[in-house]
């Protein structure tokens, strides 16, 4: 017998089942077709612009800094700021999203690297694919749009999040997801990000920046 | 097993643990985890009913655990991805060792996982001759100074900074003397530039799972360094370790769950990073593991379903209950002599390694029921503690003057007249035997008590006598 037989085998040993019933596949093919929400918290709930200010204050809870811009035009002259007066080097990179791409570079001084990062680069830039009030949370897909190394490997990690795009909670973002991939398909990678990458494994003490961003930086766009 | 396990040495440990200043000082941290919880329990209104449904979720799953484990199977090779099934440790280390040399994988570098402890998979790769490399800072720690985690979610909790710097100032050579490792900030600097290296160079990567989701095929993890990420996008192959119970049927269960974990455990709203991943790299994508590989591991755990140590599988290994317990708090982690400490590993070693190896562990609670009250997804710890101990009583495995002095205690219990005069007996004498201070300092028969605290002496008559003068006869 194969090992995968024999596990199944004990498990149903152990339950009194066969693995045929009816009902007992009815129940679990309903729950995986209907996906029940259960509990969904309050505190994302609003209308876009009372879950923009929810998400914010979440994500500055979690030492994300935040801030709000008209345009997606307006989005290189906010970053080219932000890397200046944290005095950063004005290298940029960031994969194909056509949203990124369609922005006005040129106005800023940046240096713009495309592709998955090596390791190698201090700031990377995402398009977020939504994000959740509830918990001040960004959701990034894979892809050649949004490398998921980007989200990972730089010092400073900033991401443009569309206004529309933020969803009371996460089951938004699942109703979403099943929208772009399909029910039961999804993105290879999905990261939820809450703020920048952070450790207490030493005395308990919390410090930002274990191996992941150090500094994770929000523009709030539309 | 493979993880050699001391816990029949539990009471021993415990003493050294008591006597040992280092380990008490590094211990006073672990108090953070209450205050944080309860604050973030007192931010959600929605928390005591999240809780219940957490456990409605885990309840259901584990009662259909075949039928999910095959859907979520058959989702996980529809995206690409491959799954093994391993009946023990043995079988779990002899998969991913045989995936790691078909690779010619000579680095891997390792998400934590408690899984990966239990059935010692680093040990299994070093005889192989592949480089295991840990890289959440405490399990880098640890595995510096070749120790096993002393907690759950926090494994290096039984060590100061000062440990710390003795630790990579005597790993990372090539370090300049003169560099200052005093403050956390500094190591946590040292750590994060060793261990990028080590990110880049590994060949696989090999990763715990929080949760499966059966409606994708999805393997769900939880950290806050990014630690597991970078282990997992990097390497040619991610290895996914995980136990048969993390199964959940939907991304919504999923969220479910993902409401109470971080709360419980470090009383964060969301951990920083929640990456679901599901199947291989795809066509197009610039980054990304090309192999997807998920190893299902028993190791005893069916045989807990259908009977009275089920609940345990409810577990979602937040540490809430060890972070609560004034046993956990007194002795740390190592005195529970195998992977799983605290209240949840005296539940869950006794089924995993056997009640003669394990047995001592249920003894390790004052069941002050603390555990039970913060647990996510509500696993009765101290009634399931109290079966062990009767398995452990009934197969005569517990020290003889204690089966004696329960066989004493019973001989009375079961004669409640003669219990009555005996109490009664007993509480008049020590009245007037303690009537001077008020307590003892000493007791026959009590050494174990009054060598640490004084018993205080019985004031007035025993309990019954003063119900039945309150509220008429003991029925």
């Amino acid at each position: 017998m194969s090992s995968r037989a024999a596990v199944l085998a004990s498990i149903r040993r152990a339950l009194g089942v066969t693995g045929d019933e009816a009902t007992r596949r009815f129940e679990v093919e309903t729950r995986l077709k209907q996906a029940p929400p259960g509990i969904v918290p309050k505190r994302g709930q609003g209308d876009v612009s009372g879950r923009v200010a929810t998400f914010k204050a979440e994500a500055e809870r979690a030492q994300a800094s935040v801030v709000e811009i008209a345009g997606w035009e307006g989005a290189p002259a906010e970053i080219a700021r932000y890397l200046r007066e944290g005095n950063c080097p004005a290298t940029l990179r960031m994969g194909d999203d056509p949203r990124l791409a369609a922005m006005p570079w040129r106005e800023t001084s940046l240096d713009i690297l495309h592709g998955a990062s090596d390791g190698g680069d201090v700031n990377a830039v995402s398009a977020a694919f939504a994000g959740i009030a509830e918990t001040g949370t960004l959701a990034l897909v894979s892809g050649p749009d949004n490398p998921t190394t980007l989200n990972f490997l730089a010092d400073n990690h900033i991401v443009v999040l569309p206004r529309e795009a933020v969803e009371a909670d996460y089951e938004g973002v699942f109703a979403k997801l099943r929208g772009t991939y399909g029910k039961g398909g999804a993105p290879r990678t999905l990261n939820f990000i809450t703020g920048p990458s952070r450790s207490a494994d030493i005395e308990q003490t919390l410090l930002l920046g274990a191996h992941g961003p150090r500094r994770l930086h929000i523009l709030i766009v539309g | 097993m493979s993880v050699v396990a001391t816990s029949a040495r539990f009471k021993e440990n415990a003493h050294e643990a008591l006597t040992d200043a280092r380990l008490q000082g590094a211990l006073a941290f672990a108090g953070n985890f209450v205050a944080r919880r309860a604050a973030a329990v007192a931010r959600l209104p929605e928390f005591e009913a999240l809780r219940d449904s957490a456990r409605a979720i885990k309840d259901h799953t584990l009662a259909h655990l075949d039928l999910y484990l095959e859907a979520y199977e058959r989702q996980v090779r529809a995206s690409g991805g491959q799954v093994h099934y391993a009946q023990d440790a043995d079988e779990a280390r002899r998969i991913i060792i045989d995936l790691c040399k078909s690779m010619e994988a000579k680095s891997v570098t390792k998400g934590k996982s408690m899984i990966a402890e239990e059935i010692g998979l680093n040990e299994a790769l070093e005889a192989a001759g592949i480089e295991p490399v840990e890289t959440d800072l405490g399990e880098y720690i640890i595995q510096l100074r070749g120790e096993g985690p002393s907690h759950i979610i926090a494994p290096a909790i039984h060590l100061t900074a000062k440990d710390v710097e003795r630790e990579f100032r005597k790993a990372h050579h090539g370090l300049p003397t003169d560099r200052s490792l005093a403050e956390p900030e500094q190591l946590l600097a040292e750590a994060r530039q060793i261990l990028r290296a080590k990110f880049l160079a590994a060949d696989v990567g090999v990763t715990g799972a929080n949760f499966l989701v059966a409606e994708t095929g999805t393997s769900i993890i939880v950290t806050n360094e990014g630690n597991g990420d970078l282990t997992q996008i990097l390497p040619e192959a991610h290895i996914v370790i995980a136990s048969i119970e993390k199964i959940v049927p939907t991304l919504e269960d999923a969220a479910q769950l993902l409401r109470v974990l971080p709360r419980s455990a470090t009383g964060q709203d969301a951990s920083v990073y929640t990456t679901l991943s599901t199947g291989p790299r795809r066509p197009g994508d610039p980054d990304g593991p090309r192999a997807y590989h998920v190893v299902i591991l028993d190791n005893g755990r069916s045989n807990m379903l259908g009977g009275e140590f089920q609940p345990m599988l409810r577990c979602i290994r937040c540490g809430a209950c060890m972070n609560h317990c004034p046993v956990y708090q007194a002795v740390g982690g190592h005195a529970y002599g195998w992977v799983y400490p605290g209240p949840m590993g005296a539940v869950l070693t006794p089924s995993l390694i056997g009640v003669t190896e394990g047995g001592q562990l249920p003894n390790a609670s004052t069941f002050c029921g603390r555990c039970e009250e913060v647990c996510p997804v509500r696993i009765p710890l101290p009634g399931m503690m109290r079966h062990w101990r009767e398995r452990e009583f009934e197969r005569r495995l517990s020290p003889a003057p204690m089966r004696y002095g329960l066989g004493f205690w019973a001989f009375f219990a079961a004669r409640p007249a003669l219990y009555r005069l005996a109490t009664d007996l007993a509480a008049r004498a020590m009245r007037l035997a303690g009537r001077g201070r008020g307590r003892f300092s000493w007791l026959p028969f009590a050494g174990g008590w009054t060598r640490y605290r004084d018993l205080a002496a019985p004031e007035g008559a025993t309990f019954q006598r003063q119900w039945r003068a309150r509220s008429g006869p003991v029925r």
